[in-house]
């Protein structure tokens, strides 16, 4: 028996587990235990399928005996099973951040007990997406993951959060329409929806529908990737969830779309007849995110931006087509999913600590929490890309296949790739001259929780420790970019070359078809 | 692979009111646009299975060329109950935004207006830089040339507190 074959406990145990901590909703210390026990053990099993898959190959799994083209597969790649492992230490970290901020606060903000089992679905549903080889299928996990990010998005109620949710709802839902649509176009045109037997099917297709598909799946992803002219909704929902809620929606929703459409790019309409579109949009969402970043005061929405703006970056990397971009863009995704999530844990703890999240009503805070200080500093330095963190590395490997491609348009990237990281630690800069290094009493409208003197904002020990402890994990990619950049590197060959993927699901005698070259869309 | 003409008028219009009501501000209409949209898509995935046909699976003797394609009636299925889960949520928080605001209409972002208001003039950044800008300047403090009334009563009180506990 193959270990890959165990990949649908990595959906399975979550939603399990939700169910256990519902029927636990009485008891707050058991639901704890079961939701941690059954994120930790969910990692460990993901752990094991990233190694199976790099020393074995691409693998699928079958479900409930319906042979591929008509059936549900899961597949296990290496893109996939780097993405799962990722993904499980951010929410456990996550969640282990939010438990210690329900035993300190109790449950009046936020409904504890009813969060166990949300988030356990969402990840779930966040697993599924990455695990699934059926386009179907990839519809179902980003609406369970939607769904259980609804009831997230508007715990508790209050008024900010019901405004926000419903903006963040709308969208979702009108964007899970257009793919609803796309899915039922591309049955209509080939008759089936396995991936992998669509990427034989579509390169049937005439140039015309397999563009008009080919757009409408991106528009449908990029709406949930926050690509620029779809972002507009990720800034204004976002920041008014709890902490750790915005922390974890940072981190992975958005690198699930980024993901689909990896996978759009590179297996279903592979080649380069979108490349152009694809780089100027990439653009266009690293420059004008961090400009809108630039505007913000509130450290939550500043970070919504950055959020939006690199994922231009990966956008980039994918739109090169080129093993280098690819392999970096994969890399970065990796980067930015816990980089992002640490930060918004800190700017979490910036809260309790001082009152407020507003730069406006800051100061002083490297004096009154050196500790928090340094949490904020290191994913801060990540994100803008200072040497010698993963930050720097993987945008290094993003300008290096930018100019290794040498297209016009492509050196025009690698040098709003630059002003954008430079614009990023212009406005990571004045978030800590702000908040970290000034008085308190230099502040516009200083917080009075900052201006009390004494312990009053005390950190929970848990929210700490949970949030150092995802920063390592940060700075370890770092340390281990060697081999990280080698299962990108090695995903993205794999990845570009599809035979792997398209022969694991239905068989070694289908011929892969040729890639379109259509030199001339440069 | 025919197509029933009905059906696509059908879809065509559910289509367009869907839309038309998704653009509206109130909250209860863009609700009722989103059902539209999700039952116009449900008709094309209807449709993309083909004529109505027999039960597939029914008998052994049918002809499978008389089969209705079964897929694209699964994937209906699923995406019913998908779409009346969110419309169930949908109902649950315009009720809650019409309890906590008494109004059916999308309300703007206060942070996004405060943003677009702030004038290019920022109080840090652009000032007068004062002369002297020792710390312990003889002159008034350069706080007391900010006219924000919270922000010159508080720093008093906790100059005094940190030069005691200094």
């Amino acid at each position: 028996m193959n270990l890959a074959s165990l990949s649908p406990l990595a959906v399975l145990l979550p939603i399990l587990g939700a169910a256990l901590a519902f029927l636990l909703i009485r008891h707050q210390t058991a639901q704890r235990v079961v939701s941690i026990g059954i994120l930790s053990s969910t990692l460990l099993l993901e752990c094991l399928l990233l190694f199976s898959v790099w020393t074995g190959g691409t693998t699928s799994v079958t479900l409930g005996g319906w042979l591929p083209p008509w059936g549900v597969v899961l597949v296990v790649d290496q893109f996939s099973s780097l993405m799962l492992v990722v993904s499980s230490v951010v929410s456990l970290a996550v969640l282990i951040y939010a438990t210690g901020q329900g035993m300190a606060d109790g449950d009046h903000e936020a409904p504890v007990s009813i969060f166990h089992p949300t988030y356990l679905i969402l990840v779930a549903g966040v697993s599924n997406a990455f695990l699934t080889g059926d386009l179907f299928n990839l519809y179902v996990g980003f609406e369970i993951l939607l769904t259980a990010s609804y009831v997230l998005m508007t715990l508790g109620g209050t008024g900010p959060r019901i405004r926000a949710g419903v903006t963040y709802v709308v969208v979702s839902v009108v964007s899970s329409v257009l793919f609803l649509i796309a899915i039922a176009m591309i049955y209509g045109a080939t008759g089936t929806i396995t991936m992998a037997d669509l990427a034989v099917k579509l390169a049937e297709l005439d140039q015309g529908t397999q563009n008009l598909l080919h757009v409408m799946l991106l528009v449908a992803f990029g709406i949930k990737a926050a690509v620029f002219p779809l972002s507009f909704w990720l800034p204004d929902s976002y920041p008014t969830a709890p902490a750790p809620v915005t922390a974890v929606f940072a981190g992975l929703l958005t690198k699930v779309g980024v993901y689909a459409m990896v996978r759009t790019e590179t297996l279903l309409f592979p080649g380069d007849t979108l490349n152009v579109p694809l780089m100027v949009v990439a653009l266009l969402t690293m420059v004008v995110g961090i400009l809108g970043a630039l505007a913000q005061s509130d450290i939550k929405r500043l970070l919504s931006f950055t959020l939006v703006s690199h994922i231009g970056y990966m956008v980039f990397g994918l739109a090169m087509s080129s093993v280098a971009g690819l392999g970096a863009a994969v890399f970065y995704v990796a980067h930015h999913i816990t980089v992002q999530t640490s930060l918004f844990l800190v700017t979490g703890l910036i809260e309790r600590r001082g009152g407020s999240s507003s730069i406006d009503r800051l100061g002083g805070l490297a004096k009154l929490s050196p500790l928090l200080a340094l949490l904020f500093f290191v994913p801060a330095m990540n994100l803008a890309g200072i040497p010698p963190f993963s930050g720097f590395l993987g945008k290094l490997g993003l300008l290096q296949a930018g100019v290794e491609l040498g297209t016009p348009l492509a050196i025009v990237l690698v040098v709003g790739g630059v002003v954008t990281s430079l614009l990023t630690l212009l406005a990571i800069a004045r978030v800590w001259n702000r908040a970290f290094w000034r008085k308190p009493e230099d502040a516009e409208y200083p917080d009075p929780v900052l201006l009390t003197p004494g312990n009053v904002g005390v950190l929970p020990r848990t929210m700490v420790g949970s949030t150092a402890a995802l920063v390592v994990f940060g700075v370890a990619l770092t340390v281990f970019a060697g081999p990280l950049f080698q299962v990108s590197d090695g995903s993205a060959e794999i990845m570009l070359d599809r035979s792997a993927y398209i022969h694991s699901v239905l068989g070694d005698s289908v011929e892969v078809p040729p890639l379109p070259q259509n030199g001339g869309a440069k | 692979m025919s197509i029933n003409l009905t059906l696509l008028i059908v879809m065509g219009v559910l289509y367009a009111c869907g839309i038309y009501l998704i653009l509206e501000r109130s909250l209860t209409r863009v609700l009722l646009g989103l059902m539209l949209l999700a039952n116009a898509t449900n008709i094309l995935i209807l449709s993309t299975g083909g004529y109505a046909g027999l039960a597939p699976f029914f008998t052994k003797e049918t002809n499978p060329d008389s089969y209705s394609d079964p897929l694209p009636q699964a994937l209906i299925l699923t995406s019913i109950v998908i779409s009346f889960a969110v419309t169930a949520f949908m109902l649950g928080i315009i009720y809650r935004t019409w309890v906590l605001a008494r109004q059916d209409e999308i309300q703007d972002d206060l942070e996004d207006v405060r943003v677009a208001k702030t004038p290019s003039f920022d109080a840090e950044d652009d000032a007068i830089v004062p002369l002297e800008t020792s710390e312990f300047a003889i002159t008034p403090s350069s706080t007391q040339d900010r006219n924000h009334p919270e922000a010159t009563e508080t720093p008093n009180s906790s100059t005094t507190q940190e030069g005691g506990s200094a």
